[in-house]
């Protein structure tokens, strides 16, 4: 099932498939180790619902729904 | 001399390896962006001296801040004879992400792994000579804090520097090899350096790239027109980044064996689930702000006295026991930490005075010379060294919050709220910093992406009381609680502090709804691990600070005092006189009308006499915050001439409380003058550097905004203490002006600003 980030629950799990979005955003991604192929568990959302906290590559990343949003995920089965 | 570069992702630890390979102090926290500016320094335990520079951490070599932009600038142009790419062993994946693209530079690479010791502690396992075959590159593992292998690193990092090295890249096996390889050979035929690096950075259609190479695009172009595939559909930029990251984990994972975990969560996980809890994180954090201020400026530790209400003065009959055991228990309860230090320092000052003012009796000096050493020289710098160890204390608290990896979390949960007014949450690290020194804090608002942010962050980073400011609102709120019972110094201080980060971000809501329009910038941040604070990291900084301190104690200082002596001692035919003939008197007299609205100025008789001595005390603060407390006391010791009064104490509270008494100034008025001081124009040093922030021509603005800003805030402050009822009034105003932007965004008013925008298009 495809699904975006931004609409992932904390410990929901999955793949990227792709990035969208605009030019810094996407390259900020990128650089972030947020590619195409990458394992990614949603860990929680911050106390007011935004922005979320998420574990890929071994670390931890925080992004916003918003930014969420341009990634396009597969998701897995835990 | 060979040069050295240190470079790697934001927090992994290149300052820290900086520190053990020059001996420097440089400062180390635990958040990404600490270091914002290259510094540079010796190694020495070669058989010749090299220079190591430090960079600011990127995550690529794709600038996305302006600190990045240095470090890209630095390794390509500077033309290191060696690059260290310090890589964080516990997060190999993505910190070789950025050595797959420093590979493609024509220079010595040498890969240092560092936190190999919390690596070994997890059971984990790198081999690796595995990594050094496959990545091509030498590879050394290494603690730069426990001091391990570093030796061993720059050894290698001496013998590679020996030789050229032309790039490489983990790029071949993908379908941009062709053309990556076609524009490298056209580049290199135009003569253009690192031919290979560029080559690929135009492959992925990076904007400084193609720019800078306008007439090697075209081939690019050219290929993408022909390329086709399914997944990445002629986007080059993610083709590029996926095969940088299946080439690590194809063949540099390998060597990374992962110890089974036991199931569970890590000590991080756990200090996280209480510190970022969903309901107790906002919570937390305003507890644990509050925690700090009382700890450092409270006199009842944990509120105790004012629950239980057992204390009492002691009295055993001798005096001297009596003040000793005054420093840790009173009338007020048993002291806090900041308020111990305070009191013993204070009492360490007056000993030295009073030493000073026999000595100078003894040996028969002139009056006036007395005067100048015992009230300006001494007076001044005693009662700004009397709040050192306090502030140091405050400085350890911050420290620590840094040093755990606390900082990136509050970005984390207050990112919401912050966005709401137009900041991300990335921008409140540097406001924090600026409870320390506004000075630091306006050189990391380099973080910041974005330029409107930055100007904004520059400009309120002054509202975040600072260290040296921090005395004048210890000394007010000290008094007025000393004067009036039930009043709790450091609650009132607290205050003081949550009043200007309220202005700070009131003041950034209305500046994106006028001069600043724009969306907030993204928020793409690394979480580091929490880890327990370093004890040699923190006693670096307060010993660095301490020195600042010092230093800045007897130099400018000492000299604002002399000078602002002898102007109040002094007339203009240059006789000495009374502090009313003063030439300070006329100079501080000529200005004060402007201070009435915020109720220094004139008011009642004794206040229209003495009121120029404020005036006076803000403006000194201008070349630095501490000489508002340091002219409080020369001008006190003045005035007590003038009223016969004799044996003040030192301490900055006794000052107030005496100017008080002398020159008829309410409480509210004290009040307003801190809020003055505390939003105005910062002292030159801060000024000075965030004008070195700030984009062109904005700078006059800013004075401005900080001229205008506390001017107004400090009268609504005296107004509305002075006078209760007003506070509907000012409240009013408000909320009018916040319903004139809330219907303004949704359309329904428009004063003018369709005109402008048609005349635009």
């Amino acid at each position: 099932m495809e699904k975006k980030l931004n609409e992932f629950i904390p410990g929901e799990r999955g793949i990227v498939v792709r990035i969208e979005g605009e030019g810094r955003i996407r390259r900020r991604l990128f650089d972030m180790g947020v590619t195409p192929g990458a394992d990614i568990v949603l860990r929680k959302l911050a106390p007011l619902g935004d922005p979320v906290e998420v574990t890929l590559r071994g670390y931890e990343l925080t992004l916003r729904k918003s930014e969420a949003e341009c990634v396009r995920m597969e998701v897995k089965d835990a | 001399m060979l040069k050295f570069a240190l470079a790697g992702n934001p927090n992994c630890g290149k300052t820290t390896l900086f520190n053990a390979l020059t001996g420097s102090t440089a400062h180390v926290g635990n958040w990404p962006g600490v270091t914002v500016d290259k510094r540079e320094g010796v190694y020495k335990k070669l058989s010749e001296p090299v220079a190591v520079v430090d960079l600011p951490g990127i995550y690529s070599l794709s600038p996305y801040t302006p600190e990045e932009v240095i470090s890209r600038n630095f390794i390509l142009d500077e033309k290191p004879d060696c690059v260290i790419n310090i890589v964080d062993a516990t997060n190999l994946e993505r910190n070789l992400y950025l050595t797959t693209q420093i590979m493609e530079i024509d220079v010595p690479v040498v890969l240092a792994l560092n936190m190999i010791d919390v690596v070994k502690k997890s059971g984990d396992k790198i081999d690796a000579a595995t990594l050094e075959k496959k990545i091509g590159l030498p590879v050394v593992q290494i603690s730069a804090l426990k001091d391990e292998g570093i030796d061993e690193l720059m050894q290698r990092a001496y013998e590679a520097a020996q030789e050229k090295r032309s790039g490489s890249t983990v790029l071949e096996s993908s379908p941009l090899a062709h053309v990556i390889d076609d524009v490298k050979i056209a580049l290199r035929c135009k003569g253009v350096d690192n031919p290979l690096f560029h080559a690929v950075k135009l492959a992925e259609g990076d904007e400084i790239e193609v720019a800078a190479h306008p007439d090697t695009v075209g081939m690019v172009d050219e290929f993408k027109k022909q390329f086709k595939d399914s997944v990445f559909e002629g986007d080059f930029e993610a083709l590029v980044a996926d095969a940088r990251y299946k080439y690590i984990s194809a063949n540099f994972s390998a060597a990374f064996v992962r110890a089974p975990r036991k199931e569970g969560l890590t000590k991080s996980d756990k200090a996280d689930r209480v510190l970022t809890h969903r309901i107790w994180g906002i919570p937390l954090f305003l507890v644990i702000l509050l925690a700090v201020f009382h700890l450092t400026f409270g006199e009842d530790l944990l509120y105790l006295n004012a629950i239980f209400g057992f204390a009492n003065d002691v009295s055993t009959g001798n005096a001297v026991l009596d003040a000793f055991v005054a420093v840790f228990y009173s009338s007020a309860g048993v002291s806090t930490p900041g308020a111990i230090l305070f009191n013993l320092m204070g009492f360490c000052t007056d000993q030295i005075g009073g030493l000073i003012g026999r000595g100078m009796e003894a040996t028969g000096a002139a009056p006036w010379a007395q005067g100048l050493v015992n009230d300006g020289i001494w007076g001044g710098v005693a009662s700004v060294l009397s709040f050192v160890p306090q502030i140091l204390f405050l400085f350890l608290l911050i420290s620590i919050l840094e040093d755990s990896g606390y900082m990136a979390r509050v970005a984390f949960i207050l990112d919401r709220a912050f966005r709401k007014f137009g900041l991300s949450g990335r921008a409140f690290i540097p406001m924090i910093m600026s409870f320390g020194c506004s000075v630091p804090a306006a050189i990391n608002t380099r973080t910041l992406a974005d330029e409107k942010e930055r100007v904004m962050t520059n400009r309120v980073i002054p509202f975040f009381t600072c260290g040296a400011k921090a005395p004048i609102l210890a000394a007010v709120c000290g008094a007025i609680a000393s004067r009036y019972t039930g009043v709790d110094a450091g609650l009132l201080v607290f205050l003081l502090y949550v009043f200007g980060m309220a202005m700070a971000v009131l003041m950034v809501a209305l500046m994106r709804q006028t001069s600043m329009r724009g969306d907030v910038a993204p928020f793409i941040m690394e979480l580091p691990a929490y880890h327990a604070p370093q004890l040699r990291n923190l006693m670096v900084h307060l010993w660095d600070k301490l020195k600042h301190y010092v230093k800045k104690a007897f130099t400018v200082i000492l000299a604002s005092c002399i000078v602002i002596w002898f102007l109040s001692n002094f007339s203009w035919e240059w006789k000495m006189v009374g502090m009313e003939e003063s030439i300070l008197h006329d100079i501080g007299s000529f200005f004060q009308w402007i201070c009435t609205p915020m109720g220094f100025g004139y008011g009642t008789a004794k206040l229209n006499q003495f009121g120029w001595v404020f005036v006076v005390a803000a403006v000194t603060g201008l070349i630095a915050k501490e000489n508002v407390i340091a002219t409080f006391f020369i001008l006190a010791q003045a005035l007590g001439g003038l009223a016969g009064a004799e044996g003040q104490s030192d301490d900055g509270i006794a000052e107030v409380l005496f100017l008080m008494e002398q020159t008829g100034i309410t409480w509210q008025a004290l009040i307003s003058f801190t809020v003055f001081n505390m939003l105005t124009v910062p002292c030159f040093a801060a000024a000075a550097t965030v004008r070195g922030e700030l984009p062109k021509g904005k700078f006059k603005y800013t004075l401005a905004f900080w001229l205008l800003t506390s001017y107004i805030a400090s009268s609504l402050v005296f107004v509305v203490l002075s006078w209760w009822w007003t506070a509907f009034i000012v409240a009013a105003a408000i909320a009018l002006v916040v319903l004139y932007f809330v219907f303004r965004n949704k359309g329904k008013i428009d004063l003018g600003r369709k005109k402008n925008k048609a005349a635009r298009q």
